[in-house]
């Protein structure tokens, strides 16, 4: 794994700015605006401590805390009307605040209204399952926890759901190099041919504009074939490329060219 | 009809033909190559294509096998990832000798457009490729003519030799 760096200053970095552009920022209005909003809210606070709310896009987001997540998702459920889970997931916080952001996002058909519920968790926290609330929350959970390693419990089956499960590392984290680390660029040759066949094989080529011409081992330029893995210096020859051999094929006729017609007319 | 009849009184008045066992068998080889079933992405649609009517692959002797036992080529279409890498290798294991890979597409040559931790850069370093198609995806007609290059290759090779086990290691 690398080593934290902050991505905030990136624009530092950038060889051209904008002097007169604005960060956009979505507006964001009161609860009150809404009234079906604002009751569920009430709703809400009556039971649990909301630490923020607002309305962004139409959307209600309300910020409760961790420990709460399941009370909550159940009152909106079985009260207010938010019968579905549309989708739940974390967001990686770790850099700026030290936490993750965990949503959920909520569905109401009869009021025909979103909410989504977010809660920040600390890196080594767990929180509880909603599985047994909403059945979509089964494979959410289980990503959550292959992309962000964060730990969910009272799931019924709690395990990797897209990486493998001997794999090392959570892919969804900012820390995650994108080429892999060590154990992803040899994870396939060591699962098939073991560690002592690294050398043979070698590393990946990771340089997508990496184009030799003259390497004859892994590719030849069509029209120019050469027997693999022979030495070109330059200027390797034209060969001409037809499928039949020259003294023709054992019971297949032969496709002369010359004794063909083409026909250029499309309209004809 | 009439053309097809076999004329007795030509020739010395037999139907016979002279060949060596290597044309034969080749002939045989490179005319009924049995492609294992094998899409991994967007390839496979145009894998499919091939096989079906219009361009119809079933004219080259190639039909596309559910089973890696009644396969002799392997067509890679698609994005080989790293969870998936021990299932290919495992198929073409299974594979009776003597075999081919066809490599199809940039995912399946080198990792293609998927640069990242989770896919295999090339499917050679699992398998050893015969043939490597350029594009993404190729045309059913790329895929042809490989098939056809493959043909063009078994056909040069010699048919009874002591059979060089191709593993990578």
């Amino acid at each position: 794994m690398r080593r934290y760096v902050p991505k905030d200053d990136v624009q530092k970095k950038a060889y051209y700015t904008d002097r007169y552009w604005v960060a956009p920022q979505v507006p964001k209005a009161k609860v009150s605006s809404d009234s079906v909003f604002a009751e569920d809210l009430k709703a809400i606070e009556a039971k649990f401590k909301v630490l923020d709310a607002y309305i962004q896009v139409e959307q209600m987001v309300v910020y409760i805390q961790p420990e709460d997540n399941f009370g909550v998702l159940e009152l909106m459920k079985k009260e207010l009307e938010y019968t579905q889970l549309s989708e739940m997931s974390a967001v990686d916080f770790l850099s700026q605040r030290g936490e993750f952001d965990i949503f959920y996002q909520m569905l109401s058909m009869s009021k025909r209204k979103r909410i989504r519920v977010k809660c920040a968790i600390k890196k080594d926290e767990a929180i509880e399952s909603v599985e047994k609330l909403f059945r979509s929350a089964d494979w959410s959970e289980r990503e959550m926890y292959d992309m962000f390693g964060i730990k969910v419990n009272n799931h019924p089956f709690f395990k990797r759901i897209l990486m493998p499960d001997d794999w090392e590392g959570h892919p969804l984290l900012k820390t995650y190099p994108l080429h892999g680390d060590e154990f992803a660029a040899w994870y396939e040759v060591d699962k098939i041919f073991g560690k002592e066949a690294r050398d043979i094989i070698g590393p990946e080529i990771r340089d997508d504009a990496a184009v030799d011409r003259y390497d004859t081992k892994r590719f030849a330029r069509l029209g120019h074939e050469v027997p693999f893995g022979a030495e070109i210096p330059e200027g390797e020859p034209a060969v001409k490329t037809e499928y039949q051999e020259d003294d023709g094929v054992f019971l297949i006729e032969r496709f002369e060219k010359e004794s063909s017609t083409v026909i250029t007319d499309r309209d004809r | 009809m009439a053309q097809h009849q076999v004329n007795y009184t030509q020739d010395g008045g037999l139907p016979v033909a002279l060949t060596t066992i290597d044309k034969v068998v080749n002939w045989g080889r490179s005319n009924s190559l049995w492609a294992l079933t094998y899409g991994l992405a967007c390839c496979g649609i145009e894998m499919m294509a091939s096989g079906a009517s219009r361009y119809d692959f079933d004219r080259f002797g190639t039909i596309f096998r559910a089973s890696p036992r009644q396969a002799d080529v392997l067509i890679i279409a698609g994005t080989l990832t790293k969870k998936h890498a021990e299932f290919i290798k495992r198929l073409y294991d299974q594979m009776t000798e003597p075999r081919w890979v066809i490599s199809m597409g940039s995912c399946a040559n080198t990792g293609g457009m998927f640069n990242t931790y989770a896919t295999v850069q090339g499917a050679d370093r699992i398998v050893p490729v015969d043939l490597y198609l350029p594009g993404c995806a190729p045309r059913p007609e790329t895929l042809q003519y490989g098939v056809m290059l493959l043909q063009k290759k078994i056909r040069s090779e010699k048919a009874i030799k002591a059979q060089k086990p191709k593993r990578l290691l």
